[in-house]
Order: C-alpha cells, then structure tokens, then sequence
C-alpha cells in the first residue's frame, strides 16, 4: 500500500510527536508513504482572509506536486490541511475563473494540476484502506481499561470530509475499540477547540478549550484522543492556563497515532509521549503482554 | 422604566452594492438566499460573545450596511469550524462569507489598530510568502511584537515548555524553490490587476 504524504508545517513544529507516531504505526502495518518534494504551507484559515485566489495557488502547487509523486492518494494527517486542500479543490473544480488564474500561475512553475488526486485523513486510510481486522493483528499490548474520549475536532468532519459524519463521527471510536480501549461517548467530539483563539483573545479561546477538558474529565476519561495538532496544542499546551482559571481537569491528550504505538508495543518515546505538557500515565503492568 | 432598546437603521448608511459586491466572491452566492431562521447563530459556538450574531451578519451584508460588518468583532470571532456552514439549510457556506469579510476588513484598514487575529493573518501570510512555510514558534513571537509585546511575560510558561519537550523551533522551516512559490503568487497578483484594471474601464 504506497500513498503520497503531505505533512504540513505544524508536523514539524509543534506538532511532530503527530508525524513520530504515525510514522512507525504506518510502517508496522506496511503502508508506504512518500513525502512531496518541497511541498509548501497549505495556506490554513489564515490565507483566505488575505487573498483568497493566492489561497488556492498555495494548495494547488502541493496538488500538482503530488501528481507529479504518482498516481497515488495524499495522506494529510492535519486537520486544518485536510480542509484546506479539500476545499481548494472544489473551489477549483466550481470556479472557472479561480482554476484559470490558478493554471496560469503553475505554469509558470512548470506544474499541472488536473484535479486527480484523492486528499485523505490517515483515519480514513486506516480504517477503511488497512482495516479494523489487520490493526488488531498487530495489538500486542491491548489498552483494554484505558478510558478515552474520542475528540475530532472540526475541521477533519466539517464540511468537506466524506468517510465519517459531520457531527457524530464514529471511525475513530471504531478504532480505539479495536485497540482494547474503553471509548467514551463524548457529545463534544466535534465541538471547536477554540483554534488559534487560544492565543489571539485568551478569554474567548481558553473557555472553549475548558468546556472540552471539563465535559472529558467529568466523563471519568484517563486521556482525550485526538486527531489534528492546533486541538492537541489547546487542549496539552494551555491546560496550565485552563486550571488557574476554572480548577483542575485532570486530563491528558494524546494523538489517536500514539494510542495505536503503545498498543502495537512501540515505546513511549519513540512516539512522542515525552513531548506532551500534561503527561500520559503509562499504562499499567497488568495491559503489558505476558 | 421605559428606554431605546433598539436602533433604526437609516439609508444614509448603506454602500449600495456591497452585498452583491460579496455575493460575487466565489463560493458565496447562495447569501441571497437567506431566509433567517438563525440557525447558524443556534449553532456557532463563538456567538454569545459577537456583537453582532452570524444571523444578522447575513442581513447586515445583504442589506449594504458595509462599515458595520466590517468593523463588527463578529468576523473576527469566528474561528472556521463550519459548523454553521453544514447546518444551513438554504447551503450558505456562512464560513466563507466570513472569510471575504474579513478580507475586505484587512484590505481597507477597518479594524481596531493592534487587534491581534488580523495581524496574525497578515503576518502568516507574509512568512507563508517568503519562506513557504510556517514556524509556529517564530510566528507567535512575530504575533507579540506587532500586536502587544506585553503578552510575551503571560506566555513564558508556555514558551519554557516548548523548550523542554523540543518544540520550540528557532530556525526558519522553508521550501528549496522560493522563487517559484513566489513567481506562482506573483502572477495571480498581476492577473488580479489586470481583472480590476478591465472592470474600471
């Protein structure tokens, strides 16, 4: 199983323990990925504010590169990307006068966009690609008592995503379970984090990460699973700041990528979990295999 | 006791033609649509804090009341989760709106001076253009010099943190080929002029 693979800059950031677990955990189940060459910021919410047909060029220049990489679909683990070059491409496929703007521009470049390949989410790849049954072959250390709340996020679900519902996702839950976990209904899943409001209007932003430990915490989760970088930043990076407003939420999150590690047998480090504020506790004796 | 709970909107302080001129803007058509029920103010999680709700967004726009739109904290507010876009009934892609919105907001200086989420926008941009790629670190401190620089003592908890778990990038993330990054935003630029130019003729 080979795929094209757009990390994207938060990947290398802030968010790279995301791309540490899930580059062994893709390679423990054999699927191939190859990075685009020299791809560039896929624009992210900020860019369609400034221009939005420069917004476009940005996604189509890593489209067209992927196209160039083969015929292969594009594995975009980040929330925030997968929408954006999603999106771009039905603003290029709608827009007549975008797409010749758009084309001229990759001209230039010597690039081609033709609208051809597939943007998806590594949960999609796994659950439906791979498959529920290959994953649990290779559960050696089954996270079974582990209390989790499966969080999306929006920008995975909404409004472009076409593997899971908008409001009521259900792959990730699916995925955990295979795992061993014991996965939390959580009404919240897809409620927004507050994204970079965290940091732009403090008061705004930190309420809306707090309503989201505060709902996991009351649910008895042990850890908060999730699946895009700016999530895991709000809700790990500010906890400290969402406790000396409101009180203590005792949780931690992770990336679904690290759960899936720990339950292949993968160290804790080599993926990543050293990298977290609030500290996942490692999981008992009693899940290791005997 | 008896007060003013409402404001009239007078003529005098509509721009004719600046909802159309937003209903023109790819992906933002279906506005005229628009039958206000309110369920994208029902379901947007930011709105209990906008002066104005996304509801009345709508009518504001499609009623030409630009500088109240423009200056509204609303738009600034709103953090892209679509949930609104996915909920509307009448397909309005609200999100989006917002976007142009905002767009236009930045391109005429219609914002409070040191308001921090436009300033993020413009100078993620900038650092998008000249290097092709993000670093969030050295984003968020450019963010504080622009914005308020004050705000660098409220975040050195965070920032220690960042150090200690390997996080905090000093050194420009950039891509091989700027100059074709930046030949491709180029020529969107001059197919824009040359758009504009045409319309005023």
């Amino acid at each position: 199983m080979k795929y094209a693979y757009f990390p994207g800059c938060s990947l290398k950031g802030l968010g790279r323990a995301y791309e540490e677990s899930l580059l062994p955990v893709m390679a423990k189940l054999g699927v191939e990925m190859v990075e685009l060459d020299d791809w560039n910021c896929c624009g992210a919410t900020a860019y369609m504010s400034i221009d939005e047909k420069q917004a476009c060029a940005l996604a189509a220049r890593n489209l067209a590169i992927a196209e160039k990489t083969g015929p292969y679909d594009l594995i975009t683990p980040c929330s925030a990307c997968y929408l954006v070059l999603n999106k771009m491409k039905h603003y290029l496929r709608d827009s007549p006068e975008i797409r010749s703007v758009v084309q001229r521009s990759l001209e230039g470049a010597g690039l081609r966009y033709s609208g051809g390949t597939p943007v998806r989410h590594p949960l999609d790849i796994l659950v439906n690609d791979v498959g529920l049954d290959v994953i649990k072959e290779k559960v050696v250390r089954p996270l079974t008592g582990l209390k989790v709340a499966p969080y999306y996020g929006c920008q995975l679900v909404r409004p472009y995503a076409t593997f899971d519902d908008a409001w009521n996702p259900t792959t990730m839950d699916r995925l955990l379970a295979t795992l061993g976990a014991e996965v939390l209904p959580f009404p919240l899943k897809t409620k927004c984090c507050g994204a970079s409001l965290t940091g732009t209007l403090p008061k705004v932003g930190l309420r809306l990460t707090y309503i989201l430990l505060r709902e996991a915490a009351r649910r008895g989760a042990d850890v908060i699973a999730t699946t895009c970088p700016l999530c895991h930043f709000n809700l790990d990076a500010y906890h400290d700041q969402v406790e000396r407003r409101w009180g203590p939420v005792p949780v931690p999150t992770v990336y679904f990528t690290q759960l899936m590690g720990l339950a292949f047998g993968l160290p804790a480090r080599q993926l990543g979990l050293h990298r977290n504020f609030v500290p996942m506790k490692p999981l008992p004796a009693a899940h290791a295999p005997a | 006791m008896i007060q003013v709970l409402r404001t009239v909107k007078y003529e005098a302080e509509r721009v004719k033609g600046f909802g159309r001129e937003i209903m023109s803007v790819p992906g933002c058509e279906q506005l005229a649509s628009c039958i206000q029920c309110g369920t994208c103010s029902g379901t947007c999680p930011l709105s209990v804090y906008m002066a104005h709700s996304p509801r009345q967004i709508m009518a504001l726009v499609r009623a030409d009341f630009k500088d109240e739109v423009l200056q509204s904290n609303s738009i600034w507010l709103c953090a892209s989760c679509y949930a609104c876009t996915v909920e509307c009934p009448r397909e309005i892609r609200i999100t989006d709106i917002m976007y142009a919105l905002k767009l236009r907001a930045i391109r005429e200086g219609a914002y409070p001076k040191r308001f921090p989420i436009p300033i993020l926008a413009k100078e993620f941009s900038r650092m998008v253009r000249r290097k092709g790629r993000i670093t969030e670190t050295l984003l968020v401190m450019r963010l504080f010099l622009k914005a308020n620089w004050r705000a660098v003592f409220g975040a050195w908890r965070q920032g220690i943190g960042l150090v200690r778990t390997g996080r905090f990038v000093m050194r420009h993330e950039r891509i091989e080929r700027r100059a074709e990054l930046e030949k491709m935003l180029s020529s969107v630029e001059a197919d824009d002029a040359r758009a504009a130019a045409k319309e005023v003729q």
